[in-house]
């Protein structure tokens, strides 16, 4: 299949792919985020989510993320103290 | 599924190009859009069908309903949220990256 395609086309398909990986790999981020952030904030089913629930539902991504800078820095100052 | 190998006989190399980006690009919303229903599947049965009985009950159909809208619109608001943090993100960092 690869002779198909000229060297030019060819690099021109794998930046496309990688970039599609990228997508792929945010869209999953956000799949994760949403089971999370779901379960924490909508608390009843109803007709509309309310002001409260949107502001919890971004709250709970910025601070899951916070968190993990959080704990990656909290790792990189122990290991300089051992 | 159909394969990455089946171009019409012919096409421009440029036209195989599109063809096989095209394909790339549904497989992916594909696999996306399938990976939301599990999800919406998953959490609204869970919230909604708590006493699984011979038929889905009225009150438990408004109830998915209703769910899988909720769902999608908090798919939509952590999906901004995210987008928006990695791209300030990436900026902080000079444009490096990022997550």
């Amino acid at each position: 299949m690869a002779q198909n395609f000229d060297e030019a086309a060819q690099r021109e398909l794998a930046k496309f792919l990688e970039a599609e990986q990228a997508k792929a790999r945010l869209q999953q981020s956000i799949h994760t985020f949403c089971d999370l952030a779901f379960d924490k904030c909508v608390t009843k089913i109803g007709n509309k989510l309310d002001r409260s629930e949107e502001a919890c539902l971004a709250n709970t991504v910025d601070r899951f993320l916070d968190t993990s800078l959080f704990i990656v820095r909290r790792l990189e100052e122990t290991k300089g103290s051992m | 599924m159909s394969d990455f190998g089946n171009y019409s006989s012919g096409g421009s190399m440029e036209a195989k190009k599109q063809q096989v980006m095209d394909q790339v690009r549904s497989e992916l919303a594909l696999a996306n859009a399938q990976e939301l229903i599990n999800k919406i599947n998953e959490k609204c049965f869970a919230r909604c069908v708590t006493k699984p009985s011979t038929s889905l009950g009225g009150s438990e159909q408004t109830c998915l309903s209703n769910c899988m809208d909720r769902y999608m619109e908090a798919w939509n608001i952590v999906s901004r949220t995210y987008i928006n943090r990695v791209q300030r993100e990436s900026q902080n960092m000079g444009g490096a990256g990022g997550f």
